[in-house]
């Protein structure tokens, strides 16, 4: 589902890579955690697999295409494939919960019918339902980062990534998180979470791949959060 | 694609740059105007030139008792000359549209009129005017042709082109014509540059949204449509306040003060007006989605 092939990314004001000849797959439905340090290079990992960065060097490969070859007016398809949810939710301020998500829907083109029966399913699934009608200053943190994950979710992509999504939650609404996010993996979405929360990894269990001043340092299934933190 | 959707999107915009959105359209309106002032004037010039063109005629004065240059050395013109004349005019039709033959008389009854104010009517007599014939030209621009077969032949004292003055007097307005133009151009290139910044400003303050779109796979054609829609409706009605002025101007301008005014002359018809219109119209938008279209391209990139 991804494949890195020996990719490195070099910003092009910086001296050190942020990435340095980094070779991984992911399989199709599987759920991996990304852990590193700040500044280990995590967020351009994602953002290399959304094509917001292009490769200094190597190939980065996502459902099937090559990135590299893959043209600027074809980058939206893959988007629409790939869902993504954010520490600070990205929610728009003046909709509603159901517009945010229809949002998603919306901007692709989709029916007015089909917006109508899809965004209250899904806001169902992340346990919003009756909540529709609020604006996202009206909900709690854990809430309003439900309602991103709806709105990545609705679309139903085959690839689920979220960078730090619990980044600003309490333990407690963390777990919920995560219980949600398992179950968006169980429908089959492969699902890439970065993040420094030790104790959801450690409780997780899931294959974890950490990165150390963008090198690759460890792939292991079934990991922990490691030693150094 | 959902048109109800964008809609909305494009009415959000243009009330969240309110401000903005007045500048743009009153600056689209002021610059329209002014070219649509310029394609009037120039529409005029037009008018005046088929007016007076069409009244324009070739004279050719004939020798009388005291004529003094060498074709008329045999004193005043003979009949048979005259004759001579009329025939090889009428064998330079279809160039030759319509001869008039204006004797001594009418010359001098014309001579009158038009000088009645003048001291000068009292001490011309009817015997010091010349014969001559008033030649049309069905194309005004071959005034050569008739020019050389009658200039310096026995008989002719002069050939003249009343559209010689003419032409000189409608350089002047030419003139006049490419000052407006320029003018005018030059306040599109404005409008063009603050419409640039106005999207700018636009892009900027609307990154989350635009941003958010981005990351849901929303098409480059689909985030841009918004702002392409906003700057088009800005600048229609900055299009349609133009038209209003260019109105206006033909009412009031023309109509009221011109054409009273200058009675000898024709003014542009209400014609001229409708056709500037939808000028205006396209190229306010054009220039728009143009602005709109560059500044995009380099702000909301994938
Ligand atoms: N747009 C950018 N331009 C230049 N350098 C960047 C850019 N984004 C990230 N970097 C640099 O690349 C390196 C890796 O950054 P990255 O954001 O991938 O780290 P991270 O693992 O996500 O960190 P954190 O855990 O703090 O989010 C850092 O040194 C950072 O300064
Ligand atoms: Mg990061």
């Amino acid at each position: 589902m991804i494949l890195f092939e020996r990719v490195t990314k070099l910003y092009p004001t910086q001296t050190r890579p942020a990435l340095e000849d980094v070779s991984l797959e992911v399989e199709k439905g599987e759920f991996v955690f990304l852990v590193g340090a700040s500044g280990s290079g995590k967020s351009t990992f994602l953002r290399l697999v959304l094509k917001e960065e292009a490769p200094t060097e190597g190939r980065v490969w996502v459902a099937g295409k090559d990135l590299g070859r893959l043209s600027n007016w074809k980058v939206p398809q893959l988007r629409r494939r790939i869902g993504t949810v954010f520490q600070d939710f990205r929610l728009l301020p003046n909709k509603t919960v159901f517009d945010n998500v229809a949002f998603a829907l919306e901007v692709i083109g989709k029916s007015r019918s089909q917006v109508q029966r899809i965004v209250p399913e899904v806001l169902d699934l992340v346990g919003l339902e009756g909540k529709e009608q609020r604006m996202p200053d009206e909900l709690s943190g854990g809430e309003q980062q439900r309602v991103a994950i709806a709105r990545a979710f609705v679309n139903k992509p085959a690839i689920l990534i979220a960078d730090e999504p619990t980044g600003n939650l309490d333990p407690a609404t963390s777990e919920g998180i995560m219980k949600l996010l398992e179950r968006i993996n169980r429908t089959g979405t492969t699902v890439v979470m970065a993040t420094h929360d030790a104790a959801i990894v450690d409780q997780m269990r899931k294959r974890v791949i950490e990165l150390e001043q963008g090198h690759l340092v460890r792939d292991q299934s079934r990991g922990v959060y490691g030693y150094s933190r | 694609m959902r048109a109800r959707f964008v809609l909305s999107e494009v009415g959000n915009g243009l009330r969240r740059n309110l401000t903005m959105t007045i500048a743009v359209i009153i600056t689209v309106g002021v610059s329209l105007a002014l070219f649509g002032v310029a394609l009037l004037v120039r529409a005029q010039v037009d008018t005046m030139k088929d007016f007076w063109f069409d009244k324009v005629e070739v004279s050719i004065f004939l020798c009388n008792d005291n004529s003094e240059t060498a074709s008329c050395a045999g004193g005043k013109v003979t009949q048979a000359q005259k004759d001579q004349i009329e025939a090889d005019l009428e064998s330079l039709k279809p160039l030759v549209q319509e001869v008039y033959f204006e004797t001594q008389q009418e010359a001098y009854d014309r001579f009158i009129v038009q000088y009645r104010n003048s001291p000068i009517v009292d001490s011309v007599t009817v015997d010091a005017l010349p014969e001559s014939f008033r030649v049309k030209l069905s194309d005004p621009t071959k005034y050569d042709i008739v020019a050389s077969a009658f200039e310096g032949r026995p008989g002719v004292e002069q050939v003249n082109d009343q559209r010689q003055f003419l032409e000189r007097f409608f350089q002047l307005l030419g003139g006049l014509q490419a000052i407006a133009l320029v003018i005018a151009i030059a306040m599109l290139i404005v409008t063009v540059l603050l419409i640039v910044n106005t999207m700018r400003i636009a892009a900027f303050s609307r990154r989350r949204e635009t941003g958010i779109m981005r990351l849901v796979g929303a098409s480059n054609f689909y985030i841009q449509l918004p702002f392409l829609l906003e700057a088009a409706i800005a600048a229609a009605i900055g299009a349609t306040l133009a038209t209003g002025g260019l109105i206006l101007v033909k009412a009031f301008v023309v109509d009221r003060v011109l054409a009273p005014a200058f009675q000898f002359t024709a003014f542009v018809g209400w014609d001229a007006v409708v056709s500037i219109a939808p000028i205006l119209y396209l190229t306010g938008i054009a220039l728009a989605c143009l602005a709109a279209f560059l500044t995009l391209r380099k702000y909301l990139r994938v």
